[in-house]
């Protein structure tokens, strides 16, 4: 059924910023890594439940720019960032932000599967353990309904108390984006999730974020353009922490407006 | 050139490097090998019931002899370098070859040991009829038993009386044992209750409480010691009783020369005759000696006996140990690498901690003794114990401080081990757990400390195998070379922190440079030795089972 979804022509209703509900708003974002200036003032939208692909050439802060919607690059000492991001509005660098609250709402998936060294259950069930849940029938529901919709619940079902260090790259990797989800955030970070796995895994986990993106803002680092052009309805072209070109996905890969664009997607460099 | 070549080849193949390395552990499996052979062979052979040998003894001066005992070995000596010492070697002789015996019979002898030259004496024989008598004082007696009696009534006599003797002595045992028991339960538990009263007494009187008030106690005290000196009363008949029911058979027995004595039963732990034991009997003796050396007391000075109470205590000072350093090593490990800010002042205290770690021992212990024991014992002793000064309760070295100054000493190990530990763990994990939006503490305490505890046990292995081989410093701050009391017993607080105990380590020193029979007690320094050795790889061997068990719950790839 997955399959078919994928390889059904993509739907050809033109996409368009301007239409789309914005759920993240950068403005003016600068990032120094000590004195060195990592992202040179950023100002775009995320549209709501879509996918976003970041690309570009490795250090050209992709990554870094991933991390400050949920903050994790306040966890570098030498980092300092100015401007702001608005999250619904709300500026998720106000000192007011609970931080903690701000990661319960933004996810996010790293390049290497992640898991802890607790059962698939626990691991699934840690999120909600951390805000107090305790009741059994609730996790064992969430557990269920988060690997149910990480695609990895038929696979794991008779082992759910198995450390989870037992599953395969893949499954480790749909375990973590279960983990993700198990806390309904509203926005998932997907740091080059698929780099680590083979291409059958990797299938699976483009598979899962077409599925997902009825639900949850994503934003994704890829370096695989082929998988931005699969999985993602628009597309940011970075380069040196600068923020090239930002537009749907199908104009990027097919008329970009950047000349620098075009170098990178038909190989020309990067 | 060829054979040039060929060594010049052999060199670039790297095989010497190989030979080198293999050899290196070679020497180190040899050593080790070595050491432990030599204690398994003196140590135990120790406790298997050599046969009694016998000789005419005719030394140049005095009369001829028949002597007996064990052969303990011997050694051949220039005649140049014995007569230089004084002794009068016959003139052909070159060499000597001379034995050592263990003739015991201190009580006629006045020593156990004695070298006999090999020209002063006949042939060794093996009498038959010999007997060997385990004695609680003075030492084994060797000789052949000539009639057993009750008072002065003929019990028994020749072959008969073999049987009715161990019999006999298996029952004096017994009420040797009960009258153990007694003393160990009933009188000790009366006499903490009397310090008990007078120590309530004196602390009203430090309390400067009413005149009445002291008065009432006073009262109550004095009916209550009134009961207790009854109870102790009536026990102390039946000590009286039990210990001349123990006192109620006699052994008559000659020694080799010819000289009578008698034993009283009382004062025979085991009786046996090696020369007509068969391989099987010696086998079960040997065992019961092994099992009688680990669950008994010593006696005669630590010369003869058991060594329960050093064992006993080791294992309890270095639980306590564990106890104690565990936590402050982890937590502060914690610290140091997760919430220290990074820099050159940390590096420093990182450096500090970690050179802890070559201090010798002795001075944690002179440390233990000034800071712990005098200072901090002193004060816990104004504070909480003032009715029983001048006499010092905390403020002495004990059970406690022992325990506390190796947990100082170990603590260096245990930091270092968890902190590696945690800085093994891939910040990748933290990392997830954070972005799920847990705190850093929760990171830590939920996911980053599981990870690391295969860390801190193989810190706690490394501080419980330093610990319990660890001598110097125990002697300043708590071991004893004999501790009347087990540092656990019967009565309230049940773990007496304040006592002083036995510990192996010690045991060997004492045994072996401070004992007044050195021969005696040379076979029971290499057995204690290996006691040692044996508890320390028991220790080990559980705490790396158990890291291993954890090993496999926090399996990771990252391992």
């Amino acid at each position: 059924m997955n399959q078919d979804k994928l390889t059904a022509p993509p739907v050809e209703t033109e996409l368009k910023l301007s239409d789309e509900k914005i759920k993240l708003q950068v403005n003016d974002l600068k990032l120094y890594y000590g004195d060195a200036l990592a992202l040179k003032s950023i100002n775009m939208t995320i549209p709501e439940k879509r996918v976003t692909a970041f690309i570009g050439p490795s250090g050209c802060g992709k990554s870094t720019l991933l991390r400050c919607f949920n903050r994790m690059n306040d966890l570098v000492d030498i980092c300092r960032i100015e401007g702001e991001i608005l999250m619904d509005s709300q500026n998720i660098y106000d000192p007011k932000v609970d931080v903690a609250e701000l990661r319960r709402q933004v996810g996010m998936v790293f390049q290497k599967p992640n898991p802890f060294p607790k059962s698939i259950y626990e691991n699934v069930a840690y999120g909600l353990r951390l805000q107090g849940v305790k009741d059994k029938r609730i996790l064992d529901e969430v557990v269920e309904t988060s690997l149910k919709g990480a695609a990895l619940w038929n696979e794991v079902k008779d082992r759910l108390h198995d450390n989870a260090f037992g599953l395969s790259g893949g499954q480790q990797q749909r375990l973590v984006i279960a983990r993700a989800i198990a806390i309904e955030p509203e926005v998932l970070l997907l740091d080059e999730p698929a780099s680590a796995l083979d291409p059958i895994s990797t299938l699976k986990i483009e598979e899962l974020i077409y599925e997902l993106k009825d639900k949850y803002t994503i934003v994704i680092v890829t370096h695989n353009m082929q998988q931005a052009a699969r999985v993602s309805d628009y597309t940011a072209f970075m380069y040196m922490g600068d923020l090239i070109e930002f537009d749907a996905t199908n104009k990027m890969f097919t008329n970009p407006s950047q000349q620098q664009t075009e170098d990178y997607i038909t190989g020309r460099f990067g | 050139m060829k054979s040039l070549f060929g060594v010049r080849a052999w060199f670039r193949s790297g095989t010497p490097w190989i030979w080198l390395n293999a050899g290196a552990i070679a020497l180190c499996l040899v050593m080790v090998v070595g050491v432990l052979g030599l204690i398994v062979v003196r140590g135990g052979s120790h406790f298997w019931p050599a046969d009694l040998q016998q000789t005419e003894w005719s030394p140049e001066s005095g009369q001829k002899k028949t002597i007996m005992g064990e052969l303990v070995r011997s050694e051949t000596v220039s005649a140049v370098m014995l007569r230089e010492s004084g002794a009068t070697v016959p003139a052909e002789l070159e060499s000597v070859t001379r034995y050592l015996v263990k003739v015991g019979n201190r009580d006629v002898y006045g020593r156990d040991f004695s070298w006999y030259m090999d020209y002063e004496i006949t042939g060794w024989v093996v009498p038959e009829g010999a007997i060997a008598l385990e004695r609680r004082e003075r030492g084994n007696f060797y000789g052949f038993p000539l009639k057993l009696t009750e008072g002065d009534k003929l019990v028994a006599e020749g072959v008969a009386m073999w049987p009715e003797l161990l019999q006999r002595v298996e029952r004096a045992n017994t009420i040797f044992q009960q009258m153990k028991d007694i003393e160990k339960n009933d009188i000790s538990r009366i006499n903490n209750q009397i310090e008990k009263l007078r120590l309530t007494e004196r602390r009203l009187v430090l309390e400067q409480v009413s005149e009445a008030e002291l008065a009432e106690f006073k009262a109550q005290a004095a009916a209550e010691n009134k009961v207790l000196s009854d109870e102790y009363e009536v026990i102390q008949q039946k000590l009286d009783q039990l210990r001349a029911e123990s006192n109620r058979d006699t052994l008559i027995a000659r020694t080799a020369e010819g000289r009578e004595v008698s034993i009283s039963l009382a004062n025979i732990v085991n009786a046996y005759a090696p020369n007509d034991m068969s391989v099987w009997q010696k086998t079960r003796h040997y065992f019961s000696g092994i099992a009688g050396f680990l669950s008994e007391e010593p006696r005669e000075a630590n010369t003869e006996g058991g060594i329960f109470p050093a064992i006993f205590g080791t294992v309890t000072m270095v639980i306590l140990m564990a106890i104690i350093v565990t936590p402050f090593g982890v937590l502060a490990a914690i610290y140091l690498r997760e919430y220290a800010k990074q820099g050159p002042l940390l590096k420093i205290i990182r450096i500090s901690v970690y050179n802890l770690a070559g201090v010798p021992s002795i001075v944690y212990g002179v440390f233990g003794l000034g800071f712990f024991v005098y200072i901090m014992g002193g004060s816990i002793d104004q504070l909480f114990y003032p009715e029983a000064l001048p006499s010092p309760t905390f403020g002495t070295p004990g059970l406690f401080w022992a325990s506390l100054t190796l947990a100082l000493l170990t603590l260096p190990v245990v930091i270092v081990s968890t902190e590696e530990g945690l800085s093994r763990i891939p910040s990748t994990i933290r990392m997830g757990s954070l972005a799920l939006g847990a705190t850093k503490s929760e990171t830590l305490w939920k996911v980053v400390v599981p990870l690391a505890t295969p860390a801190m046990m193989t810190g706690l292995i490394l501080a419980v195998a330093r610990a319990a081989g660890e001598v110097a410093p125990l002697m300043l701050v708590g071991v004893v070379k004999l501790a009347p009391t087990l540092p656990i017993d019967g009565n309230f607080p049940f773990i007496h922190l304040d006592q002083k105990i036995m510990h192996l380590g010690f045991h060997v020193f004492d045994v072996g440079f401070q004992s007044p029979n050195v021969e005696a007690s040379r076979p029971l320094l290499y057995a204690t030795a290996l006691v040692l050795v044996l508890l320390i790889v028991v220790l080990n061997m559980a705490a790396i089972y158990m890291r291993n068990r954890l090993r496999e719950k926090y399996r990771s790839d990252a391992d």
